[in-house]
């Protein structure tokens, strides 16, 4: 008895541990101390589990957790910040494992014993969890480019997946009935395991800020699922503070694209253009500029915002932003970055690259706190950004972004883009501000064209 | 309805709601390491690991709950480890 009241109030801690950690995470300067305040009631409550009388051997839990902490630790040590949109994917799928494996083991160990309402539980939490691990699989293959990352479309696809999870849910509802059931168990959770990779393989690579978050939310909910089942509370509440923050996330990043949640999941994002009118850039002007003319430019300017891309990041140019922002503001240039929620390739993964490349967070601004700025500045920079600064998504409501938020990049005085070519985006759709007046195109590699400005500024 | 499950339904939806209330102070700047940091919170489904390889209920058991004990610390580690890491590159630009 006592040892069940320990565990209980030690788990009670960790839970509110947990809570104070992710609250210390509103602002940079309390974070790290938070993240300790968490790490401490991860411990408490491994320690807490441990005691647990229904522990008899720890000779595997030795070994699993000797392996886990390796694997664990050179991950943490090794995985570079460009890689973690990756990471987190197949974090999902490991956490996802955890979850299934645990509802698996509880299902053979009582069988057919389940109330109805646990098996429910169980039954939910294997088959988000079976669900979670494929998808987050192909969402980790896609982003480290083990596959293609446009998506894989083919006739039929929603009408099949739909029938595939709604069939999958009908032997949800048939096993709480009948619990005992054991080939219909198994069944679902092949079923679950075919819908992640079908979901997922649909959606393409600008898509994936939107299903890293909602398979974060899923790996979230289905443990939670298992604190259902196992009557754990500290199960349910981490289980919902990351359901709940997967789906926030999600959210955010789906009102930056001006999308839905079903038009990510069954759109095909990347595959609509075919259909849409694409307007001819025929008869258009794009004026080139030098880098030395471009130098000239940014060094005589007041004032200069840079907007980073997911091109900055693929040519790894971020290190070559920070040092021609630190060469122009030694000319006395005001120096800020315009940072679009979709920069990256997940939620707020842009700022993370830059910080890593030693900008100061101060200077990292989001996109509703700067926006009113463009118009007071004189040069924007466009570094390897595309939609999130094409105005069609203003003023073409036939575009396949018509009604996303984007950079008022346009209203600045000027506009300089780094671009490698003409090829239009990742969306694949033309972009009115490579052919607006203002603009000038530095054409090249981003890292090459980045170097050559450093070059250039401090000679000026 | 069991009496227990209700319990757990009410922790269920207070601690959503506290956790939205929470996560949606948390600044567009920190979502990478939020996301990184929740993720290692989840590897708590590690306390039910631990009892799934520890309890000696068969073989397979035990075997299934090594594995998740594995992956589960996999994350708390990793989650850990590297949301510290991200933090720690967060800095003012009070040079002057």
């Amino acid at each position: 008895m006592e040892r069940e009241v320990f565990i209980e109030v030690v788990y009670l801690a960790a839970s509110v541990l947990f809570i104070l950690g992710l609250r210390s995470l509103s602002s940079p300067a309390t974070a790290r101390r938070g993240m300790f305040q968490a790490e401490l009631g991860m411990l408490l409550a491994v320690v807490g589990t441990l005691v647990n009388h229904e522990i008899v051997r720890y000779d595997w839990i030795a070994g699993g957790l000797i392996i886990g902490s390796i694997i664990g630790a050179l991950m943490a040590i090794y995985v570079p910040m460009t890689a973690m949109p990756q990471r987190i994917a197949i974090s999902h799928m490991f956490g996802a494992v955890a979850a299934t494996l645990v509802g698996i083991v509880e299902y053979n160990n009582v069988g057919g014993n389940l109330g109805n309402v646990t098996m429910a539980a169980l039954g939910f939490e294997v088959l988000f969890g079976s669900l979670t691990i494929t998808g987050s699989f192909i969402a980790f293959a896609k982003l480290q480019e083990l596959m293609p990352g446009r998506p894989v479309i083919y006739p039929l696809q929603n009408i099949m997946n739909i029938s595939l999870f709604l069939a999958a849910c009908g032997i949800l509802v048939y096993l709480a009935f009948d619990p005992t059931n054991v080939i219909l168990f198994y069944t679902m959770i092949g079923m679950g395991l075919l819908f992640g990779v079908l979901m997922v393989v649909r959606i393409g690579g600008a898509d994936m800020p939107v299903v890293i978050s909602l398979l974060n939310s899923y790996a979230g909910l289905a443990s939670s699922a298992t604190g259902f089942v196992l009557d754990n509370s500290i199960l349910v509440i981490a289980g919902a503070l990351d359901g709940a923050s997967g789906f926030l996330l999600s959210v955010i990043m789906s009102r930056a694209m001006n999308r839905s949640f079903a038009n990510v999941l069954f759109g095909g994002f990347g595959a609509v253009e075919a259909t849409t009118e694409i307007r001819s850039a025929e008869g258009l002007t794009v004026h080139s500029i030098s880098a030395e003319d471009a130098a000239i430019q940014l060094a005589y300017a007041r004032s200069v915002i840079i907007v980073p891309g997911y091109g900055m990041a693929v040519a790894q140019a971020q290190h070559q932003v920070q040092e021609l922002a630190s060469v122009m503001q030694e000319k006395g240039v005001d120096v800020k970055y315009a940072i679009h929620p979709v920069a990256g390739r997940m939620p707020g993964h842009m700022n993370v690259l830059l910080a890593e490349a030693n900008v100061p967070y101060d200077k990292l601004y989001e996109m509703e706190a700067i926006n009113d700025e463009f118009d007071r500045t004189d040069v924007a920079l466009v570094v390897g950004a595309n939609d999130v600064v094409n105005p069609a998504a203003r003023n073409d409501s036939g575009s396949p972004i018509y009604g996303m938020p984007i950079l008022n990049v346009e209203n600045a005085k000027s506009i300089i883009v780094l671009k490698r070519s003409m090829n239009p985006g990742f969306s694949g759709i033309e972009n009115e501000l490579f052919y607006n007046p203002k603009t000038s195109m530095l054409f090249g590699d981003a890292k090459a064209s980045l170097t050559a400005l450093v070059g250039e500024v401090k000679q000026v | 309805m069991s009496e227990v499950t209700f319990t757990e339904l009410y922790v269920f939806i207070l601690a959503a709601f506290v956790g939205y209330q929470v996560i949606s102070r948390v600044p567009a700047l920190l979502h990478t390491p939020l996301m990184s940091a929740t993720n290692a919170i989840s590897g708590i489904s590690l306390v039910g690991s631990l009892v799934a390889a520890g309890s000696d209920h068969g073989q397979l058991s035990t075997i299934l709950g090594f594995i998740a004990v594995t992956a589960a610390t996999i994350n708390v580690v990793g989650g850990f480890g590297i949301t510290d890491r991200m933090l720690r590159m967060f800095k003012r630009g009070d040079r002057d």
